[in-house]
């Protein structure tokens, strides 16, 4: 008896993919965007990534010393919300600003609500939101050395030309890691390549922007138009990092395509009608507080149930 | 006149309308932008409240049980219009400054529901110190909130400023959401303090708070179910589901 066949609980395979590795992939996904916003506008906005990302990391290892709780910063979920909140925030914005952010981003969306996978809304985006309604004028003022006056957005909006080719390689005012097309894009294809984003959501928030802004725009089907709304402000850097973040978006696929159109719905209506000329942000956050309903109305049916009863 | 002091008591400490009871959050969440509207709309609440409480005491044997409802808003809807008017005319900022919320005094569940707690079962004296033991502990709760708000929103308290020059001012916290934080932080720091006391076995059952913890079975062993007891218990509490589904 001394061949038993050694028997083990499934699963038997284990796939290495494990909530670290994902978040590391984004942080490097997330590297060309920081890299050329720290080229475009300098040490400044180098300080402010790190401060930012540093106040992430030690609220959520404080909030879990204080409560014992297993501290979770290994799994670099922290950095991510942190790297994503300082790319959202304009150069000139003191130290302070990443650091308020970076806790309450933490703190109160994250930490509150359970920690990860629990919370309601984007925490970088909650943080973003937060300051910006709290300190208007800071979190608008994008003067700084390297540029002075309004984003292309704004011009856009108020009728100026733009320089789409200024605006794809990213040399224009605006927050630290919104600017260049090119290096969000170079970022998204290593979060597809490696699997960890699928086209759905950012696909249908873009196609859904661009009928919206077709429609509604008022300049028809005008391709400078649209491409310069495309590469302008923050709509790259939400559709491909911050509305497919996991824990924030439909769980189903064709709630996914629902969400991701009313994305691109969402920001057409704060870009065009609103008093802004940028609306990303709050259209994810309204997105990530109707995604319990758009998973109601899109549970796919279970197999066996269905069909006509007789 | 000991049930007097009990009675303040218990509006301003055990049952504090706001942060025990959940009580009244329209205003509580709407006008607390300044420590001076919190005070404003707490004080008016318990003018009215104090009144209302009376009238309702010295009818209670003649409003017959199955209009008590109709008659308790005409009685209170009485008193608020002439505290508005009252307002208007001799301290008009204040008035500007609550607006609508003086009119809407009427459907304030806490009003409602002492009149139909307390002051429908109970004689003249108490239920005034019952009206104003809450109205109290709702001006308490009111300034606290608004003053914390306007502390970190605009840097002063009661129009004065306090904070350092290099202050910026978080101006979330004197819109609609900076009322919530600061509700829910001072719940919680109430409910903490609770919880402090039960660990160090202190007999705290007499501080209630509003949501001490099991949200999940809230309705079964939280405030509702706490409120049905007292009720057939004792005097105070009782039957203020209704007031609150008015409110």
């Amino acid at each position: 008896m001394s061949d038993l066949m050694k028997v083990s609980s499934n699963p038997h395979v284990r796939s290495k993919t494990d909530t670290s590795n994902i978040m590391l992939t984004v942080v490097i996904a997330l590297l060309p965007a920081a890299g050329f916003g720290i080229y475009n506008f300098g040490l400044d906005a180098l300080i402010l990534i790190l401060v930012t990302v540093a106040s992430t990391v030690l609220t959520e290892f404080i909030f879990e010393k204080i409560c014992k709780r297993k501290v979770t910063i290994g799994d670099y979920s922290a950095v991510v919300t942190g790297l994503l909140l300082a790319m959202n925030l304009p150069v000139s914005a003191p130290w302070w600003i990443g650091v308020v952010g970076g806790v309450f981003a933490i703190l109160v969306v994250k930490m509150l609500f359970g920690g990860l996978g629990q919370n309601f809304m984007n925490p970088a985006l909650g943080g973003r939101c937060f300051l910006l309604i709290s300190f208007t004028s800071i979190m608008t003022n994008f003067d700084c050395d390297a540029y002075a006056g309004a984003t292309p957005l704004a011009n856009l909006k108020s009728g100026e030309a733009v320089d789409i080719l200024d605006m794809v390689i990213g040399r224009t005012a605006g927050t630290i890691g919104e600017t260049s097309m090119i290096a969000i894009v170079i970022g998204a294809c290593i979060l597809i390549l490696m699997g960890v984003i699928d086209l759905r959501i950012p696909g249908s928030y873009i196609v859904g922007f661009v009928i919206f802004i077709s429609i509604f725009g008022g300049h028809g089907f005008d391709w400078a138009y649209i491409s310069a709304h495309l590469a302008g402000g923050g709509l790259m850097l939400g559709a491909f990092f911050m509305a497919t973040d996991y824990v924030t978006r439909p769980i189903t696929k064709n709630g996914q395509y629902l969400f991701g159109i009313l994305l691109g719905i969402l920001t057409g209506i704060f870009r065009i009608f609103g008093p802004s000329s940028e609306g990303v942000s709050y259209a994810i956050i309204i997105g990530n507080l109707l995604v319990p309903l758009i998973e109601k109305i899109t549970l796919p049916t279970a197999f066996g149930k269905g069909g006509v009863r007789k | 006149m000991n049930s007097a002091k009990e009675r303040l008591v218990n509006g301003i400490v055990k049952e504090n309308p706001t942060f025990v009871l959940m009580l009244g959050m329209c205003p509580t969440l709407a006008v607390t932008t300044s420590a001076v509207n919190g005070l404003g709309m707490g004080l008016t609440t318990m003018a009215v409240l104090a009144l209302s409480n009376v009238f309702i005491s010295l009818l209670r044997n003649i409003i017959p049980d199955k209009v008590r409802i109709p008659a308790f808003i005409v009685i209170i809807a009485s008193f608020v219009t002439v505290v508005e008017l009252l307002l208007q005319g001799y301290i008009p900022f204040l008035y500007d400054s609550l607006g609508l919320y003086i009119p809407l005094i009427v459907v304030n569940c806490i009003i409602l529901g002492r009149a139909e707690a307390y002051a429908y079962k109970n004689p003249v004296l108490p239920s005034l110190f019952d009206g104003i033991g809450m109205g109290l502990g709702f001006s308490v709760a009111l300034t606290c909130i608004g003053a914390v708000r306007e502390l970190l929103g605009a840097g002063e308290i009661f129009g004065i400023h306090v904070m350092p020059e290099s202050f910026v001012p978080v101006s979330i916290f004197i819109m609609a959401p900076g009322a919530f934080f600061v509700l829910a932080i001072l719940t919680a720091i109430q409910n903490k303090v609770k919880i402090n006391g039960e660990k160090k076995g202190k007999d705290m059952s007499k501080i209630q708070s509003g949501c001490g913890n099991d949200c999940m079975n809230c309705s079964d062993t939280g405030c509702a179910h706490r409120l049905y007891d007292e009720k057939a218990g004792s005097t105070s509490g009782g039957q203020m589901k209704e007031g609150e589904k008015n409110g």
